[in-house]
């Protein structure tokens, strides 16, 4: 199996977990896009290697409120996959999809949530299936769950994980928004060590 | 008016009155804050995992709850502080998403709590105050002026412990 040091990568294997995080993350948002029947672009995938301190600042600083819907992985690849939307953009795109049914208001209320938490199913899932037939690999995920909260507390869930391993957490993280920049965020796909290299020899390398 | 002091995630950091200490954003991770209320001197670490010692990759010490105490003291201690003296005071540790499972994965902020309760107790330091579990995130600000823990949470009045 292809042994994947964290801070050793070389720009091959940077590339093709850049290019995983592009076909991923183009499925995602064209599930998306067509449950909000609406126009959704993707910018260039990033993959960023971060210390710990700096994780938050790439969602607006730590203290900036976001929600972020989680499922776990199982299977071949085991981790987790994160879906981080600012807070407005997340009533936007709620709104979008129960055609403005919603009244405009702090926070969210139960069918919103719920309602978040299947869109994230969704786009999770459209990540994931595209993921699994490019690499050959069985993935399954969990229910998704929600939580809204400050960023930092959200994304201390992923970087505990690679905590474990690391120093530093590496991110496959794709941003979109919809032409008018209304609805923005971020998918992060956070498989463990492991399954990085699962990944990459799955891929030949 | 002092300077805030920033710790970040896994980081760790001392300071003394005007100055103030913060770390923003905890989720499951817990912020310990040590201090000496004679001399006025408090530091505090963000830590991420329990134990250092189940981990292969431990070179940073503030990311653990065993070492990250011990190199606080450490550097508290080099600045002044008495370690008799010292009290302390913690926050953190939530579960932020509502995971059904028993994962031991999933349940890290129990385990943080739980793993500094521990070192603390070993080292006999007092925990005057905490402010621990449930499931939301937390910022939180130390004061040595006047030994105020400021505890703010999105949605929720902000607490002084």
């Amino acid at each position: 199996m292809a042994e994947v040091k964290i801070d050793k990568m070389d720009n091959l294997q940077f590339d093709v977990l850049k290019e995983i995080g592009n076909i991923g993350a183009g499925n995602a948002t064209t599930a998306l896009s067509k449950m909000l029947n609406a126009k959704i672009d993707m910018k260039v995938p990033k993959i960023d290697l971060l210390e710990f301190k700096d994780l938050s600042e790439i969602i607006g600083g730590a203290e900036n409120i976001v929600v972020g819907i989680l499922l776990t992985l199982e299977g071949d690849i085991d981790g987790m996959i994160m879906f981080v939307l600012e807070e407005a953009s997340a009533h936007r795109i709620v709104n979008l999809l129960m055609n403005g049914l919603c009244e405009p208001s702090e926070g969210f209320n139960e069918i919103e949530c719920s309602a978040l938490q299947e869109i994230g199913n969704i786009i999770a899932g459209a990540y994931l299936s595209s993921l699994s037939k490019l690499t050959n690999m069985t993935i399954t995920s969990s229910v998704p769950y929600l939580a809204i909260d400050m960023a930092g507390a959200i994304l201390s869930v992923p970087a505990i994980e690679f905590g474990k391993i690391s120093d530093k957490a590496l991110l496959i993280e794709t941003e979109f928004g919809e032409k008018d920049d209304e609805v923005n965020g971020y998918f992060i796909l956070i498989p463990t060590l492991e399954s990085y290299g699962s990944i990459l020899t799955s891929l030949g390398l | 008016m002092g300077t805030m002091v920033k710790v970040g995630m896994a980081d760790l950091n001392v300071c003394t009155p005007p100055d103030a200490i913060t770390t923003l954003g905890l989720g499951s991770c817990v912020g310990v804050v040590l201090y000496d209320p004679n001399k006025k001197i408090c530091g505090m670490v963000h830590i991420m995992l329990p134990d250092s010692t189940k981990i292969k990759n431990n070179e940073n010490l503030a990311k653990f709850a065993d070492t990250g105490i011990d190199e606080l003291i450490r550097r508290l201690v080099a600045i002044g502080a008495s370690k008799s003296a010292l009290v302390a005071k913690i926050a953190g540790g939530a579960q932020m998403f509502a995971f059904s499972s028993n994962n031991d994965m999933l349940r890290v902020g129990d385990r943080n709590v739980e793993a500094t309760t521990n070192k603390l107790l070993s080292l006999r330091i007092p925990i005057i105050a905490s402010d621990t579990g449930l499931n939301y995130g937390r910022t939180i600000e130390f004061y040595p002026e006047t030994g105020e823990l400021v505890i703010k949470a999105v949605g929720k009045e902000i607490k002084k412990i």
